[in-house]
């Protein structure tokens, strides 16, 4: 089975500016990745190439097997655009009715009723929007996304402008579609969150992927704390494979042990590795 | 298709362009009434010299219709601009179109269907306001036109040409560059056609041919000469030749060979703004 998404050799130029050289990336069914990196690192292009809003330079992308941009790659797919505007005339069970007839969905009034309480927007159901708040429009936005049951999703910041409780239900929302074998493509910049819902993550500094793994691969161990009678102790450069033995030796040695944590490095402080001080 | 119509038709609800010339239309209307009413009036105390022989009501019917022409490929002009200047550009800019071309719908068909919905509407405009200057010629000063449909039809073909220039131009230029390209395009086609009248007035051999060159490059102004030559197409003697000297008279390029030229030409700018659509990044 071809995967979700599957990108390779990917390369973008603006004239002489080089958005994206050469990325390889792949997400497969039920699969969630983060799309990491700072501004301007090429990550709101790769989404663009995907859902073929951009033409790639040299390079393929192709969504459930299909040509980036073809018709059976925007029948599979779902998008919530970084910058994106709804007529602020329409309600937004008219947004989803006009997404509806667009990808040919016959999902009817229940699916509609069903995506806005998804998304905690069944009392909106009739409000324009141009009278909802931000994060009221992005989250009508992921709804809008989740229109025909896509296979594959793709969601350029979809939670920049929500609070926290906006960010917990789409979180919830994501591993629902991890459950359902949506693949999910999700470009954030909100480290703690990709983290959280992330099977892997891909790390985008200057148009190159510079690293790519599961949060745990990505992870450096950083040592094992140890709690015991005489206080809290830290061992530097300790990993999970050494912690039954260094509680041991202090068991041996006569001492209580009340607790052990293996400490790693969190996403936030990888990234920072990774792209240096990079932003723009 | 139909959505996407739909949705333009909206759109241009929303932002009051249907208000905006409809009041336009009802002024000039109410204005071209009263300019009738009186110029009819008059017309009637005028006496020609014995050995002038112009048929002065003729004469003032023809001139205050292919004035009423003006200004309805005029309003129909500013209607098909307004509908289509931001459909690509400034709707991508703006982010609404996104969302839309990443649907199955296709970018194709997205663009032609924003292109049937405006020309389906200034085909209506402009045959509404048409046959309501006409109306208004007709009920003043009991004056008809030698064509009825055809001059009408070509005005409506005029405008279609008009919308789709100004919907490839909304592919490529950003909304406010689009809609001032457009209207110079549109006023160079106009004193083209001036030059043209003027050019035979004086046989000017180097006046006509520009004057010719600018009617087939842009072919709405060659139509819209057509249709006012087809007003008087059987008025003949001093009052046929003083309405061939213009302004709203005589076409030097006109006929078959024009309105196949129009159609093939409507053809080739749809076709290059789906190309160019097709390749444009958003």
């Amino acid at each position: 089975m071809p995967a979700a998404l599957a990108v390779s050799g990917l390369v973008k130029r603006y004239g002489a500016v080089e958005a994206l050289g050469g990325v390889d990336l792949e997400v497969r069914e039920g699969e969630l990745v983060g799309l990491l990196g700072p501004n301007g690192a090429g990550k709101s292009t790769l989404v663009k190439i995907a859902v073929g809003l951009v033409r790639p330079t040299a390079g393929q992308a192709a969504l459930a097997g299909a040509v980036a941009g073809s018709l059976a790659a925007r029948r599979a797919l779902g998008y919530l655009a970084e910058l994106f505007r709804f007529p602020g005339w329409y309600t937004a069970d008219e947004v989803l009715l006009l997404h509806q007839r667009l990808a040919g969905s016959d999902g009817g009034a229940e699916e509609r009723r069903r995506l806005l309480e998804l998304v905690a927007l069944a009392d909106a159901r009739d409000r324009r929007v141009e009278a909802m708040s931000k994060g009221m429009q992005q989250r009508l936005g992921i709804a809008q996304a989740l229109v025909g049951e896509p296979r594959v999703l793709l969601l350029d910041e979809p939670t920049s402008a929500l609070d926290p409780v906006g960010r917990r239900t789409v979180r919830l929302l994501l591993e629902e579609l991890r459950g359902r074998g949506v693949a999910v493509l999700l470009n954030s910049h909100l480290l703690s969150e990709v983290e959280l819902v992330c099977d892997r993550v891909a790390i985008l500094l200057d148009g190159k992927v510079v690293a790519a793994g599961t949060p745990a691969e990505l992870a450096r161990p950083r040592g094992v704390e140890i709690e015991t009678d005489a206080g809290l102790e830290t061992i530097a450069g300790a990993g999970r494979e050494d912690a039954p033995r260094l509680v041991a030796e202090r068991v041996a040695a006569g001492r209580q042990v009340y607790g052990v944590r293996v400490l790693t490095s969190t996403l936030e402080e990888v990234y920072l590795e990774k792209v240096g001080g990079a932003t723009s | 298709m139909i959505t996407i119509i739909r949705y333009g038709m909206q759109e241009a609800l929303r932002r009051k362009v249907f208000l905006v010339v409809l009041s336009l239309t009802i002024v000039f209307l109410g204005l071209f009434w009263v300019i009738n009413h009186f110029v009819f009036r008059d017309v009637a105390h005028i006496t020609p010299p014995e050995d002038v022989h112009v048929d002065s009501r003729t004469f003032a019917g023809a001139f205050m219709f292919g004035l009423g022409m003006f200004a309805t490929l005029f309003l129909g002009v500013v209607l098909a601009v307004f509908l289509t200047l931001g459909v690509v550009s400034g709707d991508a800019e703006r982010g609404l179109l996104q969302p839309l071309v990443v649907r199955p719908i296709g970018r194709a068909a997205l663009l032609g269907a924003r292109f049937l919905g405006a020309a389906a509407v200034c085909a209506a405009y402009v045959l509404a306001v048409y046959f309501g200057a006409m109306l208004i010629v007709g009920g003043t000063g009991h004056w008809w036109p030698d064509r009825i449909v055809t001059p009408g039809i070509e005005l409506v073909a005029a405008v279609v040409i008009v919308t789709a220039l100004s919907l490839l131009g909304s592919v490529v230029l950003s909304a406010t560059a689009n809609g001032i390209a457009v209207f110079m395009l549109f006023g160079a086609g106009l004193v083209a056609g001036l030059l043209g009248s003027i050019g035979h007035a004086l046989d000017s051999h180097a006046v006509k041919t520009s004057a010719a060159v600018a009617a087939w490059v842009l072919p709405f102004e060659a139509l819209y000469q057509d249709a006012l030559r087809q007003i008087t197409a059987s008025t003949s003697g001093v009052t046929g030749f003083l309405l061939q000297l213009g302004p709203f008279g005589g076409a030097y390029i006109h006929g078959w060979g024009i309105r196949l030229w129009a159609a093939a030409y409507l053809a080739l700018v749809a076709f290059g703004a789906a190309l160019v659509f097709a390749r444009r990044d958003l």
